[in-house]
């Protein structure tokens, strides 16, 4: 009913962006509306720069950083997070090493402190160590207890095969038991540092403010990162399929699919939006009118795209009772093949592109919603304009342009298909 | 059409009855739109369990106004976000849209209300679809286990049997039973729409008594009466499977969310399961500081623990769960759990836990405010298994409770004769 003009997206008229002399990037969007500060940024190191004898090392290097520190250890940390209702954490993905913290703006800067104690300064406490590798092993198992999370496991494998991108970034049992204390002192001191990092801020806050607690904390700390040189991906040329039994199970999970872009890629705007057209629109776009509104066979049966520095798959996911899979397969290759034979209609393609545009200022709405946008922005370089002229880059995309990355990527005759579920 | 202002909230009621809240706001150019009705799985009776779910979902299956597929296609075209939710009280369904497009959420849900079809072809794909989301749950043991723990917990209430209903109920129930659910608890006497966000609320106002005004009144409902008896013995439940990871769960009846003792069994939670979040799905809050992590798996007896405690209609569970750590045995951890309870009865609680507790619940309002969505949804569960007095009371209550009142709560409700206990573990 209202739309204000003061309501811009993020971008250059309403973020500070700058770099400190050690190479961190920063950007600060003030926002005033309520008394809560977000703060989310990547290290430029993550599960590529682990050996694959010790898949899961930056993982676990990262979750054992709040567990101790050199002013803060466990339960310091936790209580003077927990006792103002704080959240702070570390993670780590294929590329980077993630932290975040959400406060009350009046606590925002003794997260600040303690955050960049805790990235700087971990002491990696060896009965912490010890206590986590418990815990990791446990979630392990669950994670092969747990049909989606194998199907997701094993397509990777099969897809990447002896490429980082193949390994789970949680690591293997064996893996993760062979990690000693030296490889995560090792793994820290050798590859964390503020060169290429990035820290977003986004709520009650003042610019000047951010800037001087970040330069105080972070601003003298030195170091490199390591260069994110992937080895390349060879490109599948042919069908690749499994069946894992899982006994106790029933129901079973399929993904299907083919390697497709990077984040770079020229083609990402239209397979972007042949992706929303195939399996998310509405209702999960075709593959939910095909295999759940008409036929009844899933819950759930959806398509995604995974672009990252390297080329990610684009794949279909569903879970179906048993004696349903092969029907299940065969109508989401179908909808593959369609998508890449006709052109979609102009209804779909408009109603797609409606969708992904119109849908940004539910993005954009929290804070948290505002560092996640920022933050991927940066990271992959698309410049601080990127949402100024996103409705432009989705609007140009033709039926052609999706009928061609369809045809390209979603191949009948090159795609790896797992199936998880009942024996 | 009286109109009261109170907790910066306008609350009216249409002459159909439709109960109306709206809280204007213009942090962020989106607004919510919800529609809460007071039926749910509480609602129903043996042979037709789940039958509220599968009626949300029909809700999805067109009107005449928007066939099959276009109402997702139409919401979605516009920039909006969707869902509807089935719990134990209510029944609901949303939409979120930038701030100029909200009224069509008016629009789709007025329609809804009235004229859904439930197509008698679309019903046994519809059973498919939703024997398919039940797979899905019965692929995990926690939830086999939650749903056997619940089962055992009540003998006479309806809250026994599981949200998506009973298997066999679903392969049985048909679209008879399912249009004379509609029609019985859809209408707008028996419903609460709720719009928070960037719109001006006299012209929200009016706008919604446009859409819904003319939808007629349907008959008034009989209360529930079911109670369910006080438990005189301990309850025990073995689940055994296939996963090797082991679980446990414990619950104990708790009061309902008027009773006196709902809010200082809040703060119990928070003090002995961390504080949690304010998301529409619970959220997430870092919670290593607790009582119940320092006792169980700061010791390596579980890699997970934590207590819940809704607030609902009726009196309904104050429950325990533990994921066990390698070569530790369920008692052990149940054990483990009653020390921390005892502690509660015999010590009590410090006044920097009540204190902490407190901090921690402002610090998840503000982050709440953040989200029309959150927001919207927050006041109309309220609205269902209370008011909104009760919510806009939250903190004043919370604030009130005493460590003396934690005490005399945990040992009230927590006794041995009152609970159920869950074991999950490996077969062999």
């Amino acid at each position: 009913m209202t739309n204000r003009a003061n309501h811009a997206f993020p971008g250059p008229d309403n973020v500070f962006r700058t770099q400190l002399s050690n190479g961190i990037t920063l950007l600060v969007r003030e926002n005033h509306a309520a008394p809560v500060v977000v703060l989310d940024g990547y290290l430029s190191v993550g599960s590529i720069h682990e050996s694959a004898d010790k898949a899961g090392l930056a993982s676990f290097t990262a979750s054992l950083l709040t567990r101790g520190s050199s002013r803060y250890d466990f339960d310091t940390f936790n209580e003077t997070v927990e006792a103002v209702g704080a959240s702070v954490s570390a993670g780590a993905g294929d590329h980077q090493t993630s932290f975040s913290t959400e406060s009350l703006a009046e606590d925002f800067s003794q997260m600040v402190e303690l955050l960049a104690d805790v990235l700087r300064h971990p002491t990696f406490p060896a009965e912490q160590m010890e206590r986590m590798r418990g815990q990791w092993l446990v979630r392990l198992q669950e994670r092969e207890q747990n049909t989606r999370s194998v199907a997701s496991r094993r397509f990777h494998e099969l897809l990447y095969g002896d490429h980082p991108y193949g390994r789970p970034g949680s690591g293997y049992p064996e893996t993760i038991q062979s990690i000693s204390r030296e490889d995560v002192v090792a793994f820290h001191r050798d590859n964390y540092g503020p060169q290429g990092a990035i820290i977003v801020v986004s709520g009650d806050v003042t610019t000047d403010a951010v800037v001087e607690l970040i330069t105080t904390h972070l601003g003298d700390w030195q170091g490199t990162s390591p260069a994110q040189t992937l080895p390349p991906v060879s490109a599948q040329t042919d069908i690749r399929r499994e069946s894992v039994a899982m006994p106790g199970k029933v129901q079973s999970d399929i993904l299907i699919g083919s390697l497709a872009i990077a984040r770079s890629d020229p083609d990402y705007f239209a397979v972007q939006v042949a992706n929303s057209i195939l399996g998310q629109f509405g209702m999960m776009g075709r593959l939910g009118e095909v295999v759940r509104e008409e036929q009844g066979l899933a819950y759930y049966s959806y398509s995604m795209l995974d672009a990252d520095i390297g080329p990610g798959p684009w794949l279909a996911a569903a879970g179906v009772n048993p004696a349903n899979v092969e029907l299940a397969v065969e109508s989401i290759r179908a909808e593959f093949a369609r998508l890449g034979a006709e052109p979609v209609s102009d209804e779909e393609l408009s109603d797609s592109k409606a969708n992904m545009t119109g849908r940004l200022p539910l993005a954009l709405e929290t804070n948290d919603g505002v560092t996640s946008q920022l933050l991927n922005m940066e990271w992959y370089g698309l410049g601080l304009d990127y949402l100024y002229r996103y409705a432009d880059n989705i609007n140009a995309i033709t039926a052609a342009d999706v009928q061609r990355v369809a045809a390209k990527y979603l191949r009948p005759d090159a795609y790896t298909l797992v199936v998880a579920g009942p024996e | 059409m009286a109109t009261t202002n109170e907790n910066g909230l306008t609350i009216t009621t249409l002459d159909n009855g439709l109960r109306v809240i709206l809280q204007e706001t213009h942090q962020a150019p989106v607004a919510s739109f919800w529609v809460f009705y007071r039926v749910g799985s509480r609602n129903e009776t043996p042979g037709l369990t789940g039958i509220s779910h599968w009626v949300e979902h029909m809700l999805f299956k067109g009107t005449d106004r928007y066939p099959q597929g276009e109402f997702d296609k139409v919401v979605a075209r516009a920039g909006g976000q969707f869902n509807g939710m089935t719990w134990q009280d209510w029944t609901t369904y949303f939409e979120t849209f930038p701030s100029d497009r909200i009224e069509l959420a008016l629009d789709v849900e007025s329609d809804r209300m009235a004229n859904a079809i439930f197509d008698p072809e679309e019903i046994d794909p519809e059973r498919t679809v939703i024997i398919s989301e039940r797979e899905g749950s019965e692929n995990s043991y926690r939830w086999l286990l939650d749903t056997e723990v619940q089962a055992a917990a009540f003998q006479a209430h309806s809250y026994q049997h599981p949200i998506i209903g009973w298997r066999e109920d679903l392969l049985t129930m048909n679209r008879e039973d399912l249009y004379s659910h509609y029609r019985t608890f859809y209408t707008p006497n028996n419903a609460t729409a709720v719009a928070v966000g960037d719109f001006d609320t006299a012209e929200m106002l009016a706008k919604i008594e446009q859409h819904f005004g003319a939808l007629a009144r349907g008959p008034e409902l009989k209360p529930l009466r079911a109670s369910e008896p006080a438990q005189l013995a301990e309850r025990r439940i073995l689940l055994r499977g296939a996963d090797r990871t082991s679980h446990l769960q414990m619950a104990f009846p708790g009061p309902n969310a008027r009773h006196p003792d709902f809010f200082p069994l809040t703060v119990l939670d928070a003090i002995l399961g961390g504080a949690k979040g304010m998301g529409l799905f619970g959220g997430s809050s870092s919670n290593r500081s607790n009582r119940l992590y320092r006792a169980l798996v700061d010791k390596e007896l579980a890699v997970g623990a934590g207590c819940g405690f809704l607030p609902t209609i009726d009196p309904y569970l104050f429950s325990f769960r533990a994921t066990l750590a390698r070569d530790v045995i369920h008692q052990q951890v149940e054990d483990a759990i009653w020390t921390e309870i005892e502690k509660v009865q015999t010590d009590g609680v410090t006044v920097a836990e009540l204190e902490k507790a407190i901090k921690q619940t402002k610090a998840q309002f503000a982050y709440s405010s953040e989200s029309v969505t959150n927001q919207a949804y927050w006041l109309g569960f309220s609205d269902m298994i209370a008011d909104t007095d009760w919510f806009a009371g939250w903190l004043e209550n919370l604030v009130a409770v005493t460590a003396a009142d934690v005490q005399r709560v945990a040992q009230t409700w927590f006794t041995r004769t009152r609970q159920t206990v869950g074991w999950y573990l490996p077969e062999g």
